[in-house]
């Protein structure tokens, strides 16, 4: 069976499943339970100064009849006494010595209070620590948070102001909502943190009360924007980690809509060491660790990899800038007709949201017969997207270039040399 | 009264339960919204099931119900009634794959919802001058009167019986829908302006000749008659029924019905849906014993496949290649009204050709053979045949200002084709008689 330790920056930890900091990670009891289920790590709920949180806090976006493909929070860090805290954090550490414990960090903008909370933090028993410069709501307009995360030299210096004192790694968590995430990833190495984690959750709002005309959540009679998580944010999620994946050096810790061992595989490939999980507990509870052990596990002995730690960003070279792709590579689809059960929705799809490249009939049982007309089929993909049987619609490859590249950066160079190429850019 | 409280919770336990909100979602989010859809082909009246199946997805009921009624104004009762195993569901492209889209319990929850709102469905078209005498107030009738209403001309529904709603009040088995949706279908046209006159029978209360002079056009909707007798010794005992007298009857919550079917054994002549309505219906009722007696075999009964299954999953014996030849009794009853019968004499069909004679312990004995034809259709001045008004798909009998549908020109359907039929004559009488008159009202 495949080695899933992992050893993040010194932080050592038996899987690389790490709960996020957020509600479930709130106190020491839910994470000894969380332990106790598999979890390898998690990350206490951002210490700091005493808040206070409004009711309510949560809302979310339903899809197709499922619950809660997005959540939304305007929730702010924990707002039980620090004290208690970290009376907390020495017993799990004492009763769960293997576990990574990782404590978030936030607090105003000023040497002495970082470096306080800090030795706090450490003194307490902390494996390592996060710095919280991604909360995008209520702390960002006090100056924290995603108002750190988004301007690198702010970010930079409280890393420094940090690691003069801190005796475990430091671990900077990046907000999503800033135009290029590579310029706060390089800031905090360069600072000298020891990793990144990313994303925090993004600026939004779900939705609105139809009846009542407020935005969700509303917190009587009124809203304010909140962090975005869940099952709808790790496209995004996945494209920033790749990013910083080939910008920075130091480890990530992978975070955005983590829900099943198949999403947590697609992190690592792109360069996580780690991956933190929020949503999809706050949905089901931490049982849901067993299945993402065994998945992951499996995964790696049916693809003869001995540890996870080989995994680690597999997928990033494959990871490039459009200008690279080979224009001579050509596809289109091809339905398994015997497969088909003639719905017609590639047909709809293709011919109003398409290239109109597919042709349909009525059949004898009163179906559509679909059939691709390959002279129209860019080999865009959406007929198979859409179609709701596995393997009916397939993409076959119909160039005759084999290896032969032919990235953009050359073909603007010589379009003369290959027509086809060019006539097919004109049809676009 | 225990005994009758059980009597009428059975009678009322609907085949289909009502999807509840969440169920509704989830069935609705599995349709794949299909291009030229083939459930919306197999209809006879072209809902547009598609669509209704995503706005019923998008929290939208009221628009879904609106999708329904506005191509089907029964399609309340259709969504009960219907049998969606051969026509909508059976065509769904998700039947080979999983299981087809629940699309008669998703109809019932949009239409269910119009009626909890009250929602206001028909709209009548800018009035128009002419009118149309309807003779009935069933499904073909109603049909016939809403598309009227919908194109701006006003009609009048003459009905023989008490209630309007036609087989959707009286013959429809209760397990499959109660009186009251019947009835708030009719208030739907009643609302929107389409007066029914009950109790009222065209050639005793009201002559041809004064419907002619009242209205432009007359449109014939009188369904079928009486299930006719089958010429055996003791079938005008007492304990022998019309099959669909004895459906109407429970409907009426009769109590002595209930009374009498109690543990009673019950012997149902006839391989039709109609004889699955009244076996399933009477086992559901508390019969002790139900045969259903047909007398050829398996493959010439014209009844669906699942609906037999439905029967036998109520218990039915189904006894094939039976042919009826005395009923016994009478033997004493509940009341002299309900006095039953003391077995049926039957013979048994053997392979050589030869008969085996039986006698089954029946304790009452119901016809559900077909009906004949309606009293009144062979004193119309359009050509019948057998019963039946001549017609064609569009309404068009033999007289020009005569225009049939529904069961008196199919012989027997289901309540959509009545539905679908009606509509097409409504507006072949809009198109060729009405239309011609010119001008506004």
């Amino acid at each position: 069976m495949a080695d899933l330790s992992v050893d993040f920056c010194g932080i050592k930890s038996p899987n690389p499943f790490w709960l996020a900091s957020a509600p479930p990670t709130n106190t020491g009891d839910q994470i000894m339970r969380a332990f106790d289920a598999g979890w390898g790590g998690a990350v206490w709920k951002t210490l700091g100064q005493p808040i206070v949180n409004v009711s309510s806090r949560y809302s979310s976006v339903d899809f197709a009849g499922r619950r809660m493909m997005g959540l939304n929070n305007i929730e702010l860090i924990t707002d039980r006494p620090l004290d208690v805290n970290l009376r907390e954090i020495s017993e799990v550490k004492k009763r769960y010595p293997k576990n990574a414990l990782i404590v978030s960090l936030m607090v105003e903008s000023k040497r002495e209070t970082w470096h306080d909370i800090v030795r706090r933090a450490e003194d307490a028993g902390a494996d390592g620590l996060e710095l919280n410069f991604g909360c995008p709501h209520g702390m960002s307009e006090r100056g924290m948070g995603s108002a750190v995360g988004q301007v690198p030299d702010y970010t930079c210096q409280i890393v420094e102001w940090v690691k003069e004192v801190a005796k475990t790694p430091v671990i900077v968590k990046l907000t999503p909502n800033i135009t290029d995430v590579t310029f706060p990833a390089r800031a905090a190495e360069k600072g000298g943190a020891d990793a990144v984690s990313l994303i925090n959750t993004i600026n939004s709002v779900t939705g609105i009360d139809l009846e009542t005309l407020t935005p969700r959540p509303s917190v009587h009679g009124a809203s304010a924007h909140g962090g975005y998580c869940g099952p709808a944010v790790k496209p995004i999620a996945l494209s920033m980690v790749a990013s910083v994946a080939q910008t920075v050096k130091i480890p990530i810790s992978g975070i955005g809509g983590i829900a099943s061992w198949q999403d947590a595989v697609e992190f690592i490939l792109l360069g996580s060491s780690t991956v933190q999980v929020c949503t999809a507990v706050m949905h089901h509870g931490f049982r849901i660790v067993l299945d993402m052990i065994d998945g992951l596990s499996a995964y790696l002995d049916s693809k003869g990899f001995s540890s996870v730690q080989e995994l680690v960003g597999l997928s990033v070279p494959r990871y490039q800038r459009w200008e690279q792709l080979n224009l001579n590579y050509r596809v289109i689809a091809d339905i398994k007709q015997d497969k088909c059960i003639g719905c017609g929705v590639c047909y709809a799809a293709c011919y109003d949201g398409a290239h109109q490249a597919i042709a349909v009939k009525p059949n004898d049982r009163g179906r559509s017969t679909v059939e691709i007309l390959e002279h129209k089929c860019v080999g865009c993909n959406l007929c198979s997207l859409v179609c709701p049987v596995d393997d009916c619609i397939t993409m076959k490859r119909i160039d005759s270039y084999g290896e032969e590249r032919l990235p953009w950066t050359e073909y603007s160079k010589n379009p003369s040399l290959y027509p086809h190429v060019r006539s097919n850019r004109h049809d676009q | 009264m225990m005994a009758e409280s059980f009597h009428k919770k059975a009678l009322a336990r609907e085949l289909r339960s009502a999807l509840s909100k969440d169920e509704a979602l989830a069935e609705a989010n599995r349709c794949l919204f299909c291009y030229d859809a083939p459930c919306m082909r197999a209809c006879p009246t072209h809902i547009d099931v598609p669509l209704f199946i995503r706005q019923i997805a998008t929290s939208n009921p009221g628009g879904a119900a609106r999708t329904i009624l506005s191509a089907n104004i029964l399609g309340a009762s259709c969504a009960r009634v219907c049998p969606t195993e051969v026509l909508c569901e059976g065509a769904c492209v998700l039947e080979d794959q999983h299981k087809p889209i629940q699309i008669g319990p998703l109809q019932r929850f949009a239409t269910d919802h119009a009626m909890a709102v009250k929602q206001k469905i028909l709209t009548p078209g800018t009035p128009k001058a002419g009118s149309v005498g309807i003779i009935g107030a069933g499904p073909a009738g109603l049909s016939c009167a809403a598309e009227l209403l919908k194109l701006g001309y006003q009609s009048v529904i003459y009905e023989a019986a008490e209630r309007p709603g036609g087989l959707n009040t009286y013959g429809v088995a209760q397990y499959k829908m109660t009186p009251e949706v019947a009835q708030a279908e009719v208030d739907w046209l009643i609302e929107a302006g389409v007066t029914i006159r009950c109790g009222v029978t065209v050639g005793k209360d009201v002559s041809l000749s004064e419907l002619e002079s009242r209205h432009d056009a007359i449109f014939i909707g009188v369904g079928m008659g009486a299930i006719p007798g089958i010429q055996i010794e003791g079938e005008s005992l007492p304990g022998v029924w019309d099959g669909l007298d004895f459906i109407a009857a429970l409907k009426n919550g009769d109590r002595e019905i209930f009374e009498m079917l109690r543990g009673a054994r019950v012997a149902v002549i006839g391989g039709g849906n109609t004889a699955i309505d009244v076996v399933t219906q009477a086992s559901r009722a508390g019969a002790g014993k139900v045969w259903l007696l047909y007398r050829r075999g398996r493959e010439q009964m014209s009844a669906y496949p699942h609906e037999l299954e439905l029967a036998k999953d109520a218990g039915v014996e189904l006894v094939l290649h039976a042919v009826p030849h005395r009923v016994l009794g009478p033997s004493r009853g509940p009341s002299p009204r309900l006095s039953r019968v003391s077995g049926l004499e039957l013979g048994r069909k053997l392979p050589d050709g030869g008969e085996r004679l039986e006698t089954l312990p029946a304790d009452l004995v119901i016809r559900a053979t077909g009906q004949k034809g309606a009293k009144l259709t062979a004193e119309l001045p359009v050509r019948t045949d057998g019963g039946k008004v001549v017609a064609d798909s569009n309404g068009r009998t033999s007289n020009p200002r005569y225009f049939a549908a529904g069961d008196c020109v199919s012989g027997g359907q289901e309540v959509v084709n009545a539905v679908a039929e009606g509509q097409r004559a409504a507006r072949t009488i809009a198109d060729e008689v009405l239309g011609k008159l010119g001008g506004a009202r």
